[in-house]
């Protein structure tokens, strides 16, 4: 078919739609539709006019985007250790429209999961690969039949993820190998 | 209290937590009855969200009965069973008096640009989620709902996010009667924005992902035609075959920022976490809409810089419409949807997990093992 201004390909008619589908056209009228208009003022239950504030008890960083701190604000995992100082400086130094700003708090991460595993270690329960990334969920599951023969696009670069997530613990331990071995060994050669 | 701990990408354990307590006059607690994994929990397992902080507790779709009130709470008891919309928010400030929940300016510090969200890093706000016993709910006077009578626990805990926010996708695309939309992602998000344009009068929906059980579940759920995009050497042409050579009228992103696709895009976004995430999603949808269309994007995407063909999105153009949904203005119009039989959100769910099994909950939903769509999570379970 030529390129006119009746090129698209007529949609079936109501009734037709009506019959497959249930509910067709229910909200065919916008003003059915719960979020048209985009902005629309309804009761929200709210008593206040600004809400109380709750206490700061631990300094709490914010953007410096915001006037103050907001009125509240979630509590868990205060900034504590080398990865607390990165994302301190991040929120102190950059606004969000500064790019520096996010891949400080990124890079914050993934100080914050060594920090982590490696304080977990000097506690009585500490970090268990196996049991939290969830693998002994694998048998019982189809997990042959789940990924392959299936024409999923993402088997291409599954096998990166159990490198990414095992590598570091096998690279700390063979370090830790070498460096025992290096310990048992050097008096005898001196 | 038992909890699901996050111990950094890939990895979460359950432990033992206190409970939390009234840290504001219109706080609640929530004994957790029924949680949910949705799929942007994905994006803080993997390590793409920025500030997700070691030891927060995961968690936006929940519903429980209420523990405790605040001093200042007047719409909730003890005892209430409440549903609680993913939004953390105010009811009275900027954003919040324009019907804007999901935007609020008052409950977020971490960041101006995003609202509070349960469970979300501290870039949405530093609050505890759902996956776990109990859970703070600030400002319990603006946020939950008592769940109806008729209403069943499952479909109660899919509309505190997957529902509404696939219902307000396609209100976004701006849908007139017979439009063709094109809907990226099979998720549970995905597969209810594609049920959701059929009730604003659309004329076709496409579904496109790359899972076949999934693209099954589009054409049974959402009555939609399918594309599995591993079968096609360029989907975007397969597409533009399929409209007449246009392009669709909508197109919805329900996809985000592990999109797959483009075997670099997505090593460089999604696993060396390079970009906020993989473009792949937003430029299929900037692709495949057809000139003076309309993109209207739920996919979760990171702050850092992305690689998006912009300069497509002008020259076609285009309209873009993206937030995160305010679910309770969804509520009072899906409630209707529900009792009319018009959608039937806990289809869906395929797999109920204990929360002490809640890892391996993550390690099947992230692989999308075992035909998962939809996992819940049940405290106290085992
Ligand atoms: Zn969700
Ligand atoms: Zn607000």
């Amino acid at each position: 078919m030529p390129y006119t201004a009746d090129t698209r390909r007529q949609p079936p008619s109501r009734d037709e739609l009506r019959n497959r589908i249930p509910g067709w056209g229910a909200d065919l009228d916008p003003a059915d539709r719960p979020s048209v208009p985009r902005e629309k003022h309804e009761p929200t239950g709210a008593h206040w006019d600004f809400p109380e504030r709750q206490p700061e008890n631990t300094p709490r960083e914010r953007s410096l985007e915001h006037k103050f701190l907001t009125p509240v604000f979630g509590t868990t995992a205060p900034l504590h250790g080398f990865s607390g100082a990165i994302r301190r400086f991040a929120y102190r130094r950059y606004s969000e429209g500064q790019t520096p700003h996010w891949l400080l708090l990124l890079a914050g991460d993934r100080v914050d999961a060594w920090e982590s595993h490696l304080r977990s270690l000097a506690t009585g329960r500490p970090d268990n690969p196996v049991t939290q990334t969830g693998i002994l969920a694998e048998p019982g599951h189809r997990p042959l039949s789940s990924r392959f023969g299936r024409n999923r696009a993402d088997l291409k670069h599954a096998w990166m993820d159990p490198v990414m997530v095992g590598g570091p613990w096998a690279a700390a331990a063979v370090l830790a190998w070498v460096g025992a071995r290096k310990l048992l060994t050097s008096p005898s050669r001196r | 209290m038992r909890a699901m701990v996050y111990r950094g990408p890939y990895k979460v354990a359950v432990e033992e937590k206190d409970i939390p307590s009234v840290e504001h006059p219109n706080d609640a607690i929530v004994r957790v009855t029924l949680g949910a994994i949705c799929g942007s929990d994905l994006h803080l397992y993997h390590g793409l969200i920025p500030d997700t902080r070691v030891g927060t507790t995961f968690g936006h779709e929940f519903i429980g009965v209420v523990e405790e009130v605040g001093p200042s709470v007047q719409n909730l008891k003890v005892g209430d069973r409440v549903m609680v919309p993913f939004n953390v928010y105010c009811g009275s400030c900027y954003f919040c008096a324009r019907g804007l929940y999901s935007n609020c300016h008052n409950v977020n510090p971490n960041a101006t640009a995003i609202g509070g969200i349960y469970g979300y890093s501290h870039s949405c706000g530093g609050y505890d989620g759902g996956q776990s016993e109990f859970v703070r709910v600030p400002f319990a006077d603006v946020g939950p709902s008592l769940i109806p009578d008729w209403m069943s626990d499952e479909d109660a805990v899919l509309l505190t996010d997957a529902l509404p926010t696939g219902y307000f996708g396609a209100q976004l695309g701006d849908i007139s009667e017979g439009d063709t939309v094109i809907v990226l992602g099979a998720g549970p998000v995905g597969l209810f924005a594609a049920a959701s344009p059929w009730l604003m009068g659309a004329g076709r929906v496409i579904v496109v992902d790359h899972l076949d059980y999934r693209l099954a579940k589009a054409r049974e759920f959402a009555h939609a035609e399918t594309y599995n995009f591993a079968e096609h050497r360029d989907i975007i042409l397969e597409l533009k075959k399929a409209t007449d050579y246009l392009g669709a009228d909508v197109v919805i992103d329900a996809v985000g920022a592990e999109a797959d696709g483009s075997f670099l895009q997505h090593v460089a976004g999604a696993k060396l976490k390079l970009q906020g995430g993989s473009p792949i999603a937003l430029n299929w949808a900037l692709a495949a809409v057809r000139k003076g269309g309309t993109v209207s994007v739920l996919g979760a995407y990171g702050p850092a810089p992305t690689g998006i063909k912009f300069g497509d999105a002008m020259n076609k153009g285009l309209t873009i419409r993206a937030n995160q949904c305010p679910v309770k203005r969804q509520w009072p119009r899906l409630f209707e949807h529900l009792r009319n039989g018009y959608l039937r959100p806990s289809e869906l769910v395929t797999h109920r997990i204990p929360l002490e099994h809640i890892a391996e909950g993550y390690h099947l939903f992230s692989g999308k093992l075992d035909g998962i769509i939809k996992p819940l999570v049940v405290p106290g379970a085992s």
